[in-house]
């Protein structure tokens, strides 16, 4: 239309699949919205009001065509409903090999880690052909990272860590929007995306002057300067070795999975939910550590997670 | 005067007495009906200035005329004035008012000071938001989310907020005299299966107004208690739950858009059968969708949190509920197609608005499949995509049928004729305006322009430019019925009781009709839209 675009770029590997299935529920919908006004139009010309037709014919067997246009359209959602579902399952679950980022939402800026130390502001540069999961927060109110080349949005949440994740297939700039209503200057939280080839990425990463040490090292500080050894090494609280991602029980005998929420959690109410066997002596950190803190802790946390 | 000589009961329920006094203390329905229809009409113009001002502003992208702070009001103020002070009493408080006691045969609706009472609290309810809106206005957007509207706006949210809450005790009053009218009031042999279709919608829309409208006075205290005390319901800063407020508002929110659009579905039913001249095809059908909308409307709000981190299970259960609130809508417009087959049909101007309202709810309904598949709802959420989807429900759906009602019930209301040439004139250049303005944001949305954004990037401009063209063609169709339909007050040629050749008991009073609606209490005998019956001498 007027050479216009309808779609964005094509840039990711889900990409192509959302626009199949909008392509597929536009030919729908033109067939059945084109059915029912090309049968209006008839038939307000055929049964116009004139000599010989002044009233109408009242329809005698109703119940057979209502089941039928009930049942198809019944059958007919089914088809859209899974595809859609299987898309989003598939984003709802990120590869286990993916390179994980850490983004820090905020009013209004988005902020990413890279697990090698570099960070950015309003700017995500991810390597082609291999799957980047980002593990996202905000800072005050809800954000969502939205990039619609490569047709994903998640929304970022205080209190709480969201993921999404996707792989680009083509190297390029891309637009990366908040696209939840976040007050005064939402329309100005735009960054950009840019994907590169490896080679390309690798060469961003060691040319930057921004990297410093990766987030795990610098939770690894904190867990130092915060005193958590205190406890955490010597016996007076569970040795975190290990522990993410795994189940926990808890001393009113429930079990709890040790993931970035719980984690989280832990750190700023640890009296809510404690471990089983220990005493509940840990003190809050809400209020002396960052969301950026917090995600370097997490780091941290999970880097000592898969050693013995 | 000659009116003296017409003794005060036979004169028409405008002709009773002329005094302000009359007026506001009233508690006759159709009376009512005329103060509710200033009343939204008043707050249209309100709302439809904001809008105008935000399309303006959108021709460039980097905003041609507003800050970003205004912006956010403007569509904050769009937003709270046309959902609640004008859709949301539009056909019901409206037409309702107006047309209920006359299609059953009854004096007035169950309660009458009641009614009178409604429309005070929507009057309190909207000056109180119209007042906090304009002395310093407020940024949250309609919508409230948390915990941006308790812990980081500084704007008047706890007054618009305490307006909309009054609002809703409105809303349920409305909603509970409809439903008592409905059940105590109908004419001796008015059986359920024999109620106009616009009444079986308007039941359906009452039992929504009365059993959502608390959740959502809830929300509001909830966000005001938050605000003012502290209180962690909703920031996690205070220990609270963000997606709680999501919850809780779009458990009222979403069968308040079946608030929005089940009333124009009743209107549209009645149209049709008027101007094609048989019954409704499936009249059962039609009326159980009705209310299978009702219910199901109830069970879909998570469609509204795909993106929102709720878990997969929530998020495939909310998609299928959605697919399936959808075949009831489906389903009427099928029957609606169907009784237009061998009609004796005439394009009047109420009948070229219901089958406008048809082509639009099918574009917006369709639309709506897409946003509750969940892949492609991922790539939509929060963009033009939605503003347009929603917009062709409620302005290309609920306005346009609003607008059939009122030209079709004109008659009975006012007693005159308007002119039909301009009548369908304005009713082809609002359907032509209303595409060009919000098609282009299907496009906009799928290409990624977010909502709410008072600045964007320049590749958008094109689609924007065209869709405030649209609007302004828009704005001239809104602007005539208001001319001719006023000038029809004095020029009008006098309608009679029956000037579309309908059934219907509304139709067998005099335009405009007494006082206590009918002469005789009326008795009915056959089912509704009965043409044959009629021609037949039955």
């Amino acid at each position: 239309m007027l050479g216009l675009p309808i779609a964005p770029p094509q840039a990711s590997t889900t990409a192509w699949q959302v626009d199949a299935l909008a392509l597929f529920m536009l030919l729908v919908s033109l067939l059945i919205a084109g059915g029912i006004f090309l049968s209006i139009v008839v038939f307000c010309v055929k049964y116009r009001r004139r000599p010989g037709n002044d009233i109408g014919q009242p329809a005698k067997r109703t119940a057979p065509l209502e089941i039928t246009w009930t049942l198809v359209p019944m059958a007919l959602a089914a088809v859209p409903f899974v595809w859609g579902a299987l898309i989003y399952l598939s984003e709802a679950r990120p590869p286990a090999d993916a390179l994980e980022i850490y983004v820090v939402a905020k009013q209004w800026m988005w902020k990413a880690e890279h697990p090698t130390g570099q960070s950015e502001i309003d700017a995500l540069h991810v390597p082609v052909g291999r799957a980047v999961k980002l593990t996202m927060t905000s800072q005050d109110v809800i954000h969502s990272f939205y990039v619609p080349a490569f047709r994903v949005k998640t929304d970022v949440l205080p209190g709480r860590y969201t993921t999404l994740w996707f792989q680009a297939t083509e190297a390029g700039d891309y637009r990366l929007f908040c696209s939840q209503y976040c007050g005064t200057d939402h329309a100005r939280m735009i960054g950009q995306l840019t994907a590169m080839t490896p080679g390309d990425y690798a060469a961003w990463l060691t040319s930057g002057s921004t990297a410093t040490d990766s987030p795990a090292a610098q939770g690894r500080k904190l867990f130092l300067q915060n005193g958590c050894v205190a406890c955490h090494e010597t016996g007076l609280a569970p040795n975190l070795q290990g522990v993410f991602g795994q189940p926990v029980i808890l001393s009113d005998g429930s079990t709890i999975v040790a993931d970035e929420s719980y984690i989280r959690e832990h750190i700023l109410t640890p009296g809510r939910k404690v471990v089983y066997g220990y005493q509940p002596i840990m003190p809050s950190f809400a209020g002396r550590l960052t969301e950026d803190d917090l995600v370097q802790l997490l780091a941290y946390i999970k880097s000592i997670g898969s050693s013995p | 005067m000659s009116a003296i000589a017409i003794p005060r009961r036979h004169r028409t329920y405008l002709a009773v007495d002329y005094t302000i006094r009359s007026w506001l203390l009233t508690t006759d329905h159709k009376r009512i009906a005329v103060l509710y229809l200033v009343s939204i009409t008043l707050m249209f113009l309100v709302g439809g200035l904001a809008a105008t001002l935000m399309r303006l502003s959108l021709l460039s992208p980097t905003s041609a005329l507003v800050d970003s702070e205004t912006y956010n009001k403007l569509f904050t103020m769009h937003g709270v004035v046309m959902v609640w002070f004008f859709l949301i009493p539009s056909i019901p408080s409206v037409l309702g008012n107006f047309i209920v006691p006359l299609m059953i045969g009854a004096r007035d609706l169950a309660f009458p000071r009641l009614n009178l009472l409604s429309w005070y609290i929507y009057l309190v309810g909207a000056i109180f938001t119209l007042f906090a809106l304009v002395n310093g206005g407020v940024d949250t957007g309609w919508t409230f989310y948390t915990p941006f509207s308790t812990s980081a706006s500084t704007t008047n949210v706890e007054a618009v907020a305490a307006g909309i809450f009054i609002l809703g005790f409105s809303s349920i009053l409305t909603g509970m005299n409809f439903i008592v009218t409905i059940h105590r009031l109908r004419a001796p042999g008015l059986t359920w299966f024999r109620l106009p279709l616009f009444l079986w919608s308007t039941y359906a829309t009452s039992v929504i107004l009365v059993l959502a409208t608390p959740v959502l006075g809830i929300a509001l205290l909830l966000i005001t208690a938050e605000r003012i005390l502290h209180v962690g319901f909703f920031d996690p800063a205070l220990g609270g739950d963000p997606l709680l407020f999501q919850n809780l508002f779009w458990f009222y929110s979403h069968p308040a858009v079946y608030i929005m659009i089940l009333p124009g579905m009743g209107v549209v039913s009645e149209l049709i059968a008027t101007f094609a001249r048989k019954p409704v095809f499936g009249y059962t059908f039609v009326a159980m969708a009705s209310v299978a909308i009702a219910v199901l409307g109830f069970l879909v709000w998570g469609h509204h949190m795909f993106v929102a981190g709720i878990s997969t299970h929530a998020a495939l259960m909310f998609s299928a509920l959605s697919y399936l609130v959808a075949i009831p809508s489906a389903i009427k417009v099928f029957n609606w197609t169907a009784t237009l087959y061998r009609g004796a049909i005439t394009l009047h101007t109420p009948l070229l608005y219901a089958l406008g309202f048809i082509g639009l709810f099918t574009i917006g309904g369709l639309t709506g499949l897409f946003l509750a598949s969940l892949g492609l709802d991922v790539q939509v959420h929060d963009t033009y995509f939605v503003i347009a989807h929603f917009h062709y429900i409620m302005v290309g759906g609920m306005v346009m049928a609003y607008m059939g009602g009122l030209h079709y019930w004109w008659p009975k209301l006012t007693g005159r004729m308007y002119s039909e040439m301009w009548g369908r004139i304005a009713a082809v250049v609002i359907f032509i305006g209303f595409n060009l303005t919000f098609f282009p944001q299907y496009i906009l949305g799928y290409l990624g322009m977010p909502r709410r954004y008072v600045v964007y990037p320049p590749e958008f401009q094109t689609l924007h430019v065209m869709s405030t063209a649209g609007a302004s063609i828009l704005a001239v169709g809104y602007f005539l019925p208001l001319v001719y339909l006023l000038l029809s007050l004095r020029l009008g040629k006098l309608a009679g009781p029956n000037p579309w050749g309908a059934t219907g008991l509304e139709w067998q009073t005099s335009s405009p009709p007494p006082k206590l609606n009918f002469p005789t209490v009326p008795v009915v005998t056959g089912p509704p839209y009965d043409y044959v019956g009629r021609a037949a001498g039955r």
